[in-house]
């Protein structure tokens, strides 16, 4: 499999205060770090999840590879270009094979436009001007299931579902080769999730785009994503194939977040994990192990040791230094 | 449809432990809108019996959000309740003055919301609105404040003496949402009201405030109705389960049966497309095609409400409203304790599988 985008050690921080307070209350660093470290790589075809709790950094990584905001370490390789450094200028093109999706599926389209505008904007802003522009909304609304009448309508026409389905059509418009879908499914009713995800894999399978998938929702991430990695406090804690992940964690945060999906099911026996307290701040990182003010498992020396990258096996990797058993959930799942 | 419990004059507060905490009876609720009246409850027939936790759930614009605002009285302007009763301590709460209802809600009942940062006045601290919601206490306002820190303690958040002080914003999303519980719970009302409490929050974070929720009404013994479209949390902390579509009672049971044995082809289909309960990896997930119906005017479909999307429908279904069949017996009893109303569960329907 051919790699298309190619990430190693990212880093993206955001300064936390003025120039002007920092030097008064001498903080020689006045930034938090909202990427740390993460690296990866997604070939054509392949779907990368990424999960974690609100503010471990998901959609920084996102915003990072489409150079919305600035990164400042590391390397983002796309289809062999490098992507750190280039002006917005020379940005505009990589958007192109680039897409993304954003959250919140009717927030991130512009009230005032009717569909027809929206999803052939990206025509407009690329400069793509020898296409017909009825057709290519005509292809682009049956590609992604609306009947061709929805051209005229505005967002608040439209329910939430319909509008992710606009939100793809946008972001498909101009053939790209790697998708990044923030939140695709969030706020959606299930009976809708699955159509989106439904379209998305379909979408995948026949147009072999790479996606980026970001959510919160474990349910997602498993039935659409090869890979996943799991993110707290903007770093990998683990990475490997999905089911590999699902069926043998090895990090304590990720049995906390696969524990903490409530089964559909009144008499599913839980074995819940739970993390005690709060996601710490960005501003005052725990020492050692960054987890372990969360941890069940942690003990003194994760206090004062931050944990190296093990490998479980080639491509299943984590940072823990008493990581689960491979058997510890099979166990579970028996007892 | 006769109701048994509804007798020609009710007595002064039944307060017997058989009775319902909440019965709500045929309630029918509109929105006036310029397109026309949108009949958003229709005849919904549901109660919360004392000390369970009762689930309602089903897709946005099923009308689980208004159920709830309905029985608080907390609707907005354009709503007009069209018939039916919400019956508490023996009284329709549709029939008090604003006054009366005043005094009903923080003390009887009283509501958790989905948005827990737009519940608090985030330019206050949270002790003062704490105190400030203990206005009828004869008590001194130390000792209010006390009272705060003891709730603010009883849900879980360190240093109560502390962070009494502090302001909205220093907390965090669940630590918000504990407040606004300490909130709701520090005048341990019988009927505590939550309209998707946990959506907004994290699956960790979720957990924790479904525990906080067991617990709390294990220890006050208060009823709990319970708004979400999240399955499992649903299956995880309610006794018994409401499930509307489009405006409508299409099944309600025990957690178990809804879960184990749904009587609904639309309890059925919500269930399947959950893909928390496909353990498999697919592709392809199960979804209920078709839109909801329009609910405006007299577009509101004849017969059964979801028969448009219904895999299952016949021409029964077309013109005839189905009414409430125990699922175990297919009789029309509209107080067995498991009921859908689907034709395919009526005894005599030949077609019932």
């Amino acid at each position: 499999m051919s790699t298309l985008l190619e990430v190693e050690h990212l880093k993206v921080r955001f300064r936390s205060m003025g120039a002007l307070r920092a030097l008064m209350r001498r903080v020689k660093d006045p930034y938090i770090d909202a990427v740390c470290d993460v690296s990866f790589r997604i070939g054509r075809g392949e779907t990368l999840g990424l999960v974690g709790e609100s503010g471990s950094g998901k959609s920084t990584i996102a915003r990072a590879l489409m150079g919305l905001i600035p990164s400042h370490g590391g390397s983002m390789r796309f289809d062999g270009t490098e992507l750190r450094g280039l002006s917005q200028r020379a940005y505009k093109p990589v958007r192109r094979d680039m897409a993304m999706m954003f959250q919140d599926p009717v927030g991130s389209l512009s009230p005032r436009l009717t569909v027809r505008s929206l999803i052939t904007e990206p025509f407009r802003i690329h400069g793509v001007r020898d296409r017909d522009m009825d057709a290519e909304t005509r292809r682009l609304l049956e590609m992604v299931g609306l009947p061709a009448g929805f051209a005229q309508r505005f967002p608040h026409q439209l329910s939430g579902g319909q509008a992710r389905r606009v939100g793809v059509a946008r972001a498909l418009a101009l053939d790209p080769r790697l998708v990044i879908a923030d939140e695709p499914t969030a706020g959606l009713d299930v009976s809708i999730q699955g159509e989106v995800m439904n379209l998305l894999a379909e979408l995948q399978d026949r147009l072999g785009i790479g996606m980026v998938v970001i959510t919160h929702n474990l349910n997602v991430v498993r039935h659409i994503s090869d890979q996943m990695a799991v993110m707290y406090l903007g770093r990998f804690v683990e990475q490997g194939p999905t089911e590999e992940v699902f069926h043998r964690p090895r990090h304590p945060y990720t049995e906390v977040l696969l524990s903490a999906n409530p089964e559909p099911d009144p008499d599913a026996k839980l074995h819940r994990v739970e993390a005690r307290g709060d996601i710490p701040s960005l501003a005052h990182r725990p020492t050692g192990c960054e987890f372990h003010t969360r941890c069940p498992r942690a003990r003194d020396y994760c206090r004062e040791v931050a944990p190296a990258l093990s490998s479980a096996a080639p491509d299943h990797t984590y940072t823990c230094h008493f990581p689960l058993e491979a058997d510890a959930k099979e166990r579970r799942l028996e007892a | 449809m006769t109701h048994p419990a509804a007798a020609p004059t009710r007595p002064e507060a039944p307060r017997d432990a058989a009775a319902p905490l909440l019965d709500v009876r045929h309630l029918s609720l509109d929105f006036t809108s310029p397109r026309g009246r949108i009949h958003a409850l229709r005849d919904i027939s549901m109660t919360v019996p004392r000390g369970r936790i009762v689930g309602v759930v089903g897709e946005s614009g099923s009308g689980k959000s208004t159920l709830a605002y309905a029985v608080i009285r907390l609707l907005a302007e354009n709503a007009r309740v069209v018939g039916g009763e919400i019956v508490m301590d023996g009284r329709d709460l549709l029939t008090l003055s604003p006054r009366e209802m005043r005094g009903i809600r923080g003390r009887r009942m009283s509501m958790i919301f989905q948005d827990p940062m737009t519940s608090l006045n985030r330019v206050m601290s949270i002790g003062q609105q704490m105190i400030d919601i203990q206005y009828r206490d004869p008590i001194s306002k130390a000792e209010k404040r006390k009272r705060a820190v003891e709730a603010l303690r009883r849900v879980g958040i360190p240093d109560p003496e502390d962070r009494v002080n502090g302001y909205p914003h220093q907390f965090s999303g669940g630590m918000r949402q504990r407040i606004c519980i300490a909130m709701a719970m520090m005048v341990e009302p019988a009927l505590l009201l939550a309209d998707e409490p946990t959506t907004a929050l994290d699956a960790t974070t979720e957990v924790q405030i479904i525990g906080l929720l067991e617990r709390l009404q294990a220890e006050i013994g208060c009823s709990i109705l319970f708004v979400s479209h999240h399955l499992g949390t649903v299956a995880e902390l309610c006794h018994d389960v409401v499930v509307l579509y489009a405006g409508e009672v299409v099944e309600q049971g025990s957690v178990r049966d809804i879960f184990h044995n749904p009587g609904h082809p639309y309890t059925q289909a919500l269930l399947d497309c959950d893909p928390g309960r496909i353990k498999e990896k697919t592709r392809r997930l199960p979804t209920i095609p078709g839109v909801v119906p329009s609910l405006v005017g007299d577009q509101v479909p004849t017969g059964c409400i979801f028969k448009t999307r219904c895999p299952h429908a016949f021409d029964r279904c077309d013109h005839e409203v189905p009414p409430s069949y125990a699922v175990v017996s297919g009789e029309v009893a509209p107080d067995a304790p498991h009921t859908a109303r689907c034709h395919l569960r009526d005894a005599a329907e030949e077609r019932r599988p």
